[in-house]
């Protein structure tokens, strides 16, 4: 599958992954978000910013029992639960946020 | 016909290094690569082995290998020779006979 | 709730020349979705996998040495280190990547994860498990 961001093509997986993630930049989170019926806020690209930061460090995408804890301890324990989480990413935190981060789909996240 | 043995596996773990140190001939040749490397630091169980067998054989290690597990320049053995892929093949090309100990 | 095991994943390969050590980290990683009770041994060549300072870029390989970092995030802090596997490589504490975790319970506080044991302790620690993988 491929992406079509400001005239340029950019491949991913055929479930929306980016297949590189050097590729990702702004304007390519928001054409997967827009795909994914989603409209970025300040506080998606907080979550989103969140797990690209979690991936340069530790060179994985959390679970999302992972990144609730870690969200919660960095952001606020208000923001630190699965129903605000989810309801910025309604398929699912872990798998919807990443996807956007242009991350890979966490690991055990089937 | 003068040798180059290659070692790809852990000292620690299997008998490569030690089975290639004793078939080796003077004026042999021994690289090691991949988890091999680990035969290249100093202070293991078979560092002695090594340094014993380096008036006969001259040793060799891969760089890239040596970087990817950690191993800093400073901890491999004294005599050791770090090359680099184009190192590993001028060293093919100098020997008459490669001969990779899996 | 179901009755909780003691999982162990016995780590014995070094890190690049095999798939072990990657595919055990990723099976812990997912396991720990099962809040269960996890124990990481690392032991002989595996211990290798923790060592700090791995840099892969020259062999085009992923350096998945910083995910250790993260085991204590997914609540696996208990990581036993082999001092005689140490030893035989010349290698000490030192020479590991610092692995801790964050005690919520007693204010975030940073604790170290790694215990080195000797091979005895290591076999009383294999012993008292439910559940045993090896890599």
């Amino acid at each position: 599958m491929a992406l079509e961001v400001g005239g340029k093509t950019v491949e991913t997986d055929e479930e929306g992954y980016l297949e590189n993630r050097d590729e990702w930049n702004m304007d390519i989170a928001n054409a997967i978000a827009v795909a994914e019926n989603l409209e970025m806020s300040d506080s998606h690209w907080e979550v989103v910013n969140f797990l690209r930061e979690y991936y340069e460090e530790y060179q994985i995408a959390p679970a999302v029992r992972v990144l609730t804890k870690a969200i919660g301890k960095k952001l606020g324990k208000d923001k630190g639960n699965s129903k605000y989480l989810y309801e910025l990413f309604p398929y699912g935190p872990a798998k919807q946020a990443c996807k956007i981060a242009g991350l890979p789909k966490p690991t055990g996240c089937v | 016909m003068s040798q180059l043995h290659t070692v790809n596996k852990s000292p620690l773990e299997r008998n490569a290094l030690e089975s290639a140190i004793t078939h080796a001939v003077k004026g042999n040749a021994l690289l090691m690569i991949e988890d091999g490397v680990y035969g290249a630091m100093q202070g293991t169980h078979k560092s002695a082995m090594v340094s014993d067998a380096m008036s006969d054989i001259a040793f060799y290690v891969m760089g890239p290998d040596l970087k990817a597990r950690g191993i800093d320049e400073a901890r491999i053995i004294d005599g050791i020779k770090i090359v680099d892929y184009s190192g590993f093949v001028a060293l093919v090309a100098e020997y008459d006979v490669t001969q990779s100990w899996l | 709730m179901s009755e909780t095991k003691k999982f162990l994943y016995v780590n014995r390969k070094a890190p690049y020349g095999t798939i072990y050590a990657l595919e055990a980290l990723e099976v812990v990683l997912i396991g720990a979705a099962f809040e269960q009770d996890v124990s990481l041994a690392f032991l002989d060549d595996g211990v290798y996998q923790i060592t700090k300072g791995q840099d892969t870029k020259d062999l085009g390989m992923k350096n998945f040495s910083p995910t250790y970092k993260a085991l204590g995030d997914y609540d696996v802090n208990k990581i036993y280190v082999e001092q005689e596997s140490l030893d035989a490589r010349g290698l000490t504490l030192d020479d590991l990547l610092p692995l801790t975790w964050e005690d919520e319970d007693d204010d975030w506080a940073e604790k170290d994860s790694i215990k080195v044991i000797s091979a005895t302790e290591m076999a009383k620690i294999m012993e008292q498990s439910d559940v045993v993988f090896s890599f």
